[in-house]
């Protein structure tokens, strides 16, 4: 019975727990992936898991995006624009950071000539770099 | 009417951003100048919010937007905030100063005004790490400090400094994505991003008990987030190779203030947040107490089987970590105390273990290693003598900042019931004893002369018989005010704690 309830729980807020799929997906995926393309999608897709999720929590359904029509100022005709806010912030910051991380797998993959992380170690040490 | 003091925090966080910018357009020399005089600012910001605070009694609150609270964005500085922004402008103008003779030979003069950007907003977002009360701006200057850390770093272009930015970096977007998902969940429990108002939220929550399973893991899951980019144990792999292969005044710099504005934010959020004395932190204050244990012991053994200078200092910061973990673990007042006191010396200590291990490793051809370094303190005295002021300080001997910071570890482990009690206190002493062992070790080699000064006289050194006096007086500047700061801090470490509880008690 408790396993029906939760079960219920979570189709009622199916777009939260699709999001926290996505969370734990690209979690994983940055932390175990050994190539660092793979590593990026990861970090990408973490990202993205929480941005449905912050845009899950300010969607009102029947309601209109944040944007002014109209001149129409009313704030039940629109969904909580906060939200959607910070969400653009976010891909803003996701943006950056995957700009850095594609930079940075450029540098490796031109001093050790591949993107596996496991290569690239072995061959740092086989080099005796320690500085 | 405001008085004109409470823009500083505004003003700290702007003056950085546009001097990045400018620094990125300007030539090396005029960046360099540029962003020395703003750091000196942010001190003069600093201290005024700290006098101005301490003058008042109280903290004040900066809105901006257009929107009162709770929908501004505001900033809030009180005590503590004045003491951590001081202290890191402070360590950021004296790791910049002291690191300047290692800038010139590690990075290329087209790349310097670079690394001043870089600088400045590593300064901007540890400012705003430090007064902000949003949590979601927490968010964006944390991802802006991570990649400015990044950035000071990976812009030394030699041995693996890519390898070891990657690593860097992996494990702090996992905390970081860990952190803006526990905002995010924040958000959707209590619909406010300012901290006050979301500890309003949360306590009226837990009084009505609901909520407390996604309360507790939120809870669970910023600390988590925050944990990781601090180092704690066992998320401290990122430290040897980022310490170990940055330039001096980066090492000190992620060392001694970038991982301290994580945790600085942490106690922010237990404290204002979660609320200290409420079951949600009881519940995930042991888990980061046995983590900051297990970080104190293993952060040494892992120390003690170094066999270059720079990673024992390197595992010596992951046991510092732990340590500082242990007071936010332990709870309460004195706790936090501990916790900060901690901060504030790890902070002084640790750029001045690296900058003196850099000019010993430079009389030693260039080289970290143990065996070079031995005798090392006879062929620069000055960063022999500064080096061991450091260690001792690290190790806790008396009447150095590390004994006092110790000390409050254990008083505050006396508030505990018999077992916590005696578990911490067994922890520290172990601890104490192994960082007796390879920093005492340390001090015994660099001053135990080893015959190899004549190989050591033919290297080649960065610069000019006649340059080095001048190329010296940045390292003595940073010598003798780290040194400073950590004997009058082992002499009068009462002044701080008193300033100390007084900012916590401000900060909930």
């Amino acid at each position: 019975m408790e396993a029906l309830l939760m079960l219920e729980k979570i189709l009622a807020n199916y777009e939260e727990a699709i999001a926290l799929i996505l969370f734990c997906i690209g979690f994983m995926m940055l932390l175990f992936g050994r190539n660092m393309i793979r590593k990026l999608i990861g970090m990408n897709i973490m990202d993205t898991g929480i941005y449905l999720f912050l845009a899950s929590l300010g969607y009102i359904a029947g309601r209109k995006p944040p944007i002014i029509e109209g001149g129409n100022t009313d704030p039940t005709a629109y969904i909580n624009p906060v939200p959607s806010a910070l969400v653009l912030t976010g891909i803003v910051v996701s943006v950056s950071v995957t700009a850095v991380m594609l930079s940075l797998a450029v540098r490796l993959y031109e001093k050790y000539h591949t993107l596996n992380l496991d290569e690239i170690y072995s061959a740092a040490r086989e080099r005796h770099e320690h500085r | 009417m405001m008085d004109f003091v409470c823009n500083f925090p505004f003003f700290s966080v702007v003056l950085c951003l546009f001097a990045a910018v400018l620094c990125s357009v300007l030539k090396a020399k005029a960046a360099r100048a540029v962003t020395l005089a703003v750091e000196a600012v942010l001190i003069f910001f600093s201290v005024s919010v700290l006098v101005y605070t301490t003058e008042l009694g109280t903290y004040f609150t900066y809105d901006m937007g257009h929107f009162d609270s709770p929908w501004s964005n505001q900033l809030r500085a009180g005590v503590l905030e004045g003491v951590m922004a001081t202290v890191f402008s402070l360590v950021l103008l004296l790791s910049h100063i002291g690191g300047l003779r290692y800038i010139d030979v590690d990075i290329s003069e087209k790349r310097r005004n670079l690394y001043c950007t870089l600088l400045n907003l590593v300064g901007a977002a540890l400012m705003a790490l430090t007064y902000t009360n949003d949590i979601f701006t927490g968010y964006v200057f944390l991802e802006i400090l991570t990649l400015s850390s990044c950035g000071i770093l990976v812009i030394r272009r030699s041995g693996r400094t890519a390898l070891a930015a990657t690593r860097y970096m992996v494990l702090n977007l996992l905390g970081s994505g860990l952190f803006l998902m526990g905002s995010s969940l924040f958000y959707g429990i209590t619909g406010h991003l300012l901290m006050e108002y979301i500890g309003q939220g949360v306590a009226e929550l837990e009084a009505s008990g609901q909520y407390a399973l996604p309360l507790t893991a939120t809870v669970g899951i910023i600390s988590a987030g925050l944990a990781i980019k601090s180092g704690l144990f066992p998320f401290h792999t990122w430290m040897p190779d980022t310490y170990g292969c940055a330039t001096p005044a980066s090492s000190s710099i992620l060392s001694g203030i970038i991982s301290k504005g994580y945790i600085f934010l942490l106690i922010k959020i237990l404290y204002r947040v979660v609320g200290i004395g409420s079951d949600t932190y009881d519940s995930a204050r042991h888990i980061l107490l046995i983590l900051g244990l297990f970080g104190m012991i293993f952060g040494s053994v892992y120390a003690m089987n170094c066999r270059h200078l720079n990673r024992m200092v390197a595992y010596s910061s992951a046991a510092q970590i732990g340590y500082i973990f242990v007071g936010i673990g332990l709870g309460g007042t004195s706790g936090f105390v501990a916790a900060i006191f901690g901060m504030i010396v790890h902070s002084i200590t640790k750029p001045l273990l690296f900058i003196s291990g850099a000019r010993l490793s430079e009389v030693s051809g260039d080289s970290q290693a143990f065996r070079n370094l031995q005798g090392s303190a006879g062929r620069n005295k000055m960063a022999g003598y500064a080096f061991a002021v450091g260690a001792m300080s690290m190790t806790g001997i008396p009447s150095l900042a590390g004994f006092s910071s110790k000390l409050y570890y254990a008083i505050a482990a006396t508030f505990h019931s018999g077992a916590v009690e005696l578990v911490v206190l067994a922890a520290l002493a172990v601890s104490t004893l192994l960082n007796a062992l390879y920093f005492v070790r340390t001090v015994i080699r660099i001053f135990t002369p080893s015959g190899m000064a004549d190989k050591f006289a033919e290297v080649a050194y960065f610069y000019d018989e006649d340059e080095l006096p001048r190329r010296d007086a940045g390292l003595l500047i940073a010598f003798v005010c780290f040194g400073a700061l950590i004997i009058y801090l082992g002499f009068n470490a009462q002044s701080l704690a008193i300033a100390l509880y007084t900012g916590v008690s401000m900060l909930a």
